[in-house]
């Protein structure tokens, strides 16, 4: 018997928890070091999701001539909210995850004792940091040309804003990685992201306000996970009309069933890995 | 007790197979067909703990696929293997401690950063705290010859730079047992050589078990005393390199220098002739001949010296490889294990 036969004694639960807070920050400080080796490219990943900035000027226009609930002024927060929320929230992990599969790089990370989907969760987060820079220049250069949005959110409504922005991110991610997990049958998993992404891009309120909806349609709407991607969040801060406990219960439901669906298909995949390439 | 216990391991890849045109385009989208490639098939084999053991085979032979089971990447089809008593697809956390994979043509450290931030993530993975980890790393990178290059950005190091800092990222955690997968692919002769004494060093400091395929020889010479040989997914020779030579080359060299010139009809008479220049003869002997044409051209030339060595370990396993050879030589596949020479 070798000595290393033994099974070593379980780890004790804080023991655990100073791992896991090590593993977090060390992983957050190299993939924000990952991201800062990136920064001329950052500027123009920012910039690449200013679709909101575009409809609210359409939108804003839009509300000077017609009857809307909400003011031009109105919109030009909203859109300018839907900005900042979709660049907090903005996931990328399906190509990452689809090119490890496919390509076998995968291997790697399999051999160590973290499970892969913390780097890729990591990375992400890391790169919210390093991007903040770049929104707070263009949330500032915002407010210069519309001074008229300009307003101040109750501290309260902050606070519940981050959250919800925060739970956004990972029901964003947990989705795409899931979808991610697909790689393992079918070579392009992308495809199914961008089916997804038709019904993110109306059901999410990017293009527009539910409010604008039929109430019927945003009834129904409020029961999908789109919503809780974008609308919600920004609705939430600028105290829309949305129940927000019902909000929070069904963005923790999705949550719960990607993250179910999510091991599943893990657990399922990995059988059929064959680590091509490597 | 064997760190390594393999027995009738089995790896079917299901290949979708579309004829070749038009027509078999149209038919491969409604329809698609699979066949059943048999990877590795029912290989058996056993490894004691500090063996260094080379996995020879030819491109396609199931090498690569055997390590991925024994690392626990894929799943067997059947058969089973164990390491360190654990079993490798399960992926337990204790089982990865103690393993490593080094894939010469793949790379683990993050490209845009310098190698010692992959370290650092390495060294929090495994929970080596920071003291610790920077004593690991000096005296690794100490044995690998690395100081600054550590503090460049990988993508700016060189090829043998690279491997070396791969070789400190995988062995960081002191994995007992090392799967290497062509370590020394693209490197240099001085970078090989530096990787070879490298790893002959971690074997000897930490009593790890190695198993590597290399497609160079010299690789396999130089660390291993026993080789596998695996031949379309079979495992068709478990022992020492001298007993694969024995096995499978047929004949041995005999080069002669001689005194004086003889015609070539002459020699000829003596055994088949692989090479003359001048007074300088190669016969190609078959081993059971040998003693008795020794003899003979010791008696009946002017020899001034006689030396009997045998063909490069290259052209024993290029001939075993050939096809048909397997077959025509009888040879059965081994499917128990065999004991370590």
């Amino acid at each position: 018997m070798t000595p290393n036969a033994l099974p070593p004694p379980k780890p004790s639960l804080s023991r655990s928890i100073r791992r896991a807070l090590t593993i977090t920050r060390t992983l957050l400080s190299v993939y924000y070091a990952y991201m800062v080796e990136y920064r001329a490219e950052l500027m123009f990943w920012v910039l690449s999701g200013s679709l909101p900035l575009i409809l609210l000027g359409v939108w804003t226009e839009a509300a000077q001539g017609g009857s809307f609930s909400l003011s031009p002024a109105d919109f030009a927060r909203y859109f300018l909210i839907v900005f900042l929320t979709r660049q907090l929230t903005v996931v990328w992990v399906i190509w990452d995850v689809e090119k490890e599969v496919v390509q076998g790089q995968l291997s790697f990370r399999l051999l160590q004792p973290l499970d892969p989907f913390w780097h890729h969760f990591a990375g992400h987060a890391a790169e919210r940091l390093a991007r903040i820079p770049f929104i707070a220049i263009l949330i500032a250069l915002f407010f210069g040309l519309y001074p008229e949005a300009l307003w101040m959110p109750s501290p309260s409504r902050l606070l519940l804003f981050l959250i919800a922005v925060s739970l956004a991110f990972c029901l964003r991610f947990l989705v795409q990685h899931t979808f991610a997990m697909f790689a393992f049958w079918i070579e392009r998993a992308v495809a199914i992201e961008r089916f997804w992404f038709l019904f993110y891009l109306f059901l999410s309120g990017m293009a527009a306000p539910l409010a604008m909806f039929p109430p019927v349609v945003a009834q129904i709407v409020m029961w999908t996970p789109f919503p809780y991607l974008i609308y919600f969040p920004v609705a939430v801060l600028l105290e829309l009309e949305t129940p927000i406990a019902q909000g929070f219960g069904v963005m923790l439901l999705w949550l719960l069933l990607f993250g179910i669906t999510n091991r599943y298909l893990w657990r399922k995949g990995l059988q059929r890995y064959s680590g091509m390439g490597a | 007790m064997s760190i390594i216990q393999v027995h009738n391991l089995t790896k079917v890849y299901p290949v979708a197979f579309k004829q070749p045109g038009l027509k078999g385009t149209v038919k491969h989208f409604f329809k698609r067909e699979y066949k059943y490639v048999e990877a590795v098939k029912g290989v058996s084999f056993e490894l004691e703990p500090g063996e260094v053991v080379g996995f020879l085979g030819a491109n396609g032979a199931g090498k690569t696929t055997t390590l991925k089971m024994l690392t626990g990447l894929i799943h067997p089809s059947s058969g089973e293997a164990r390491v360190n008593g654990h079993i490798p697809f399960k992926r337990a956390t204790p089982f990865l401690r103690q393993i490593s994979l080094i894939m010469g043509q793949k790379q683990q450290l993050i490209w845009d950063l310098p190698a010692l931030d992959s370290l650092k993530i390495n060294a929090a993975v495994y929970g080596i705290d920071n003291d610790e980890a920077q004593r690991r790393i000096d005296e690794l990178a100490e044995m690998l010859g690395l100081s600054r290059q550590l503090q460049q950005p990988v993508r700016k190091l060189s090829l043998g730079e690279r491997m070396k800092a791969e070789l400190l990222a995988a062995l960081l955690h002191r994995p007992t047992v090392l799967f290497l997968d062509e370590p020394t692919l693209g490197l240099d002769v001085n970078a090989q050589e530096a990787v070879r004494r490298f790893l002959r060093d971690y074997n000897d400091r930490y009593n790890a078990t190695l198993i590597l395929t290399s497609h160079y020889m010299a690789d396999i010479t130089a660390l291993c005393k026993r080789v596998l040989l695996i031949h379309q997914g079979q495992l068709i020779y478990d022992g020492s390199l001298d007993g694969l030579l024995a096995q499978f080359a047929p004949s041995r060299a005999v080069q002669l220098d001689l005194g004086k010139v003889y015609d070539r009809p002459h020699l000829e008479q003596y055994g088949q002739i692989e090479k003359i220049e001048g007074r300088s003869v190669r016969y190609l002997v078959e081993r059971d001949r040998l003693t008795e044409t020794v003899s003979r051209l010791l008696a009946e030339l002017d020899v001034v010296d006689l030396s009997v060595t045998d063909p490069p370990i290259e052209e024993v396993i290029g001939q075993v490889f050939e096809q048909g050879q397997v077959a025509d030589q009888g040879l059965a596949p081994i499917m128990a294990n065999k004991s370590t020479p």
